[in-house]
């Protein structure tokens, strides 16, 4: 099994990334620079890691977008490649158009970090059929810009198909519509969510509950 | 000439900065001021003097990358 971490200037959980795809599924992972125009042969992962790519500069996750190495991953997942953006990540996939929404600034402007519990609303992807009836789990958020929008008809598509993948359950953290903390593209091969599974991956760190869906995509590959 | 990008949030799109600016307002006793919005201009340089060729330029440039459609709306200036 293969994955690969993508590296923007200024991503900063590029590392956690690895050694959290690493520990929980014994994949090798490789480091791949946001100039580089290929992704690794073969690869059965791709991570859009955490970060501030680009200094948010313009907007956050904009200019990421327009790396190189987006159109590798465009290309990836049109031929079926599971990819998953975490926070930052996710805020790029949104900016290329891989996946439906925005993130904007927090409803109470705050940078919030913490511990959240999640809802596993659609528990038959294949970033949650690991997750086997766990109907809650445990990550941490740590983001500034982790508002979710897009509009009501967006919304409503979303849910309907099952697109909705995580949402916050209790309190609502940062002012999300209809509380969504991540979301899967209609195909269901990439994922963004704004709480982090890579610093969430074994019981130290207080919850493994992100191991599980590294190795829930590593065995839907 | 010199174009202009305005972009700020869509009408529907909650805009906190602009609400936390306004309640400031409120405060120093401006208390009528509504709707503030918080937005940005990107402004550059463009060869030539084809102002429509320019405008549609911009415009162009706006919807790829200066603003994201999907929660920002855009006016384009050149003169």
């Amino acid at each position: 099994m293969k994955a690969a971490v993508v590296v923007f200037p200024g991503s900063n959980c590029d590392r956690d990334c690895v050694v959290a795809v690493e520990r929980s599924t014994g994949a090798s992972v490789d480091r791949v620079w946001h100039q580089d125009h290929d992704l690794p042969d073969g690869v059965d992962l791709i991570v859009l890691p955490g970060g501030f790519s680009y200094g948010d500069y313009l907007r956050c996750g904009a200019m990421a977008a327009q790396s190189p190495v987006m159109k590798a991953v465009a290309k990836a997942a049109d031929d079926g490649v599971a990819v998953v953006g975490i926070c930052n990540g996710f805020q790029i996939l949104c900016e290329a158009g891989m996946l439906p929404g925005a993130l904007l600034r927090n409803a109470k402007l705050k940078y919030i970090c913490k511990a959240v519990d999640l809802d596993v609303t659609n528990g038959q992807t294949r970033f949650t059929s690991g997750y086997a009836g766990q109907r809650t789990v445990r990550m941490t958020i740590g983001n500034g810009e982790g508002n979710f929008f897009a509009d009501e008809e967006t919304l409503d598509r979303l849910e309907g198909d099952g697109q909705v993948v995580f949402r916050y359950a209790g309190e609502n953290p940062n002012g999300s519509l209809r509380n969504i903390a991540g979301v899967v593209n209609a195909r269901g091969n990439v994922l963004g969510l704004m709480p982090h599974p890579d610093r969430a991956f074994e019981a130290e760190l207080g919850s493994a509950d992100g191991a599980t869906l590294f190795q829930s995509v590593m065995a839907s590959a | 000439m010199k174009a202009k990008v305005h972009v700020y949030l869509k009408p529907g799109v909650l805009d906190v900065q602009g609400k936390a600016i306004e309640g400031a307002l409120h405060g120093l006793g401006w208390g009528d001021v509504a709707n503030v919005r918080v937005g940005k201009t990107i402004e550059f340089d463009v060869p030539g003097s084809d102002r429509a060729a320019a405008e549609a330029d911009a415009k162009a440039m706006a919807e790829r990358l200066l603003a994201n459609t999907v929660i920002e709306s855009f006016r384009v200036e050149v003169a």
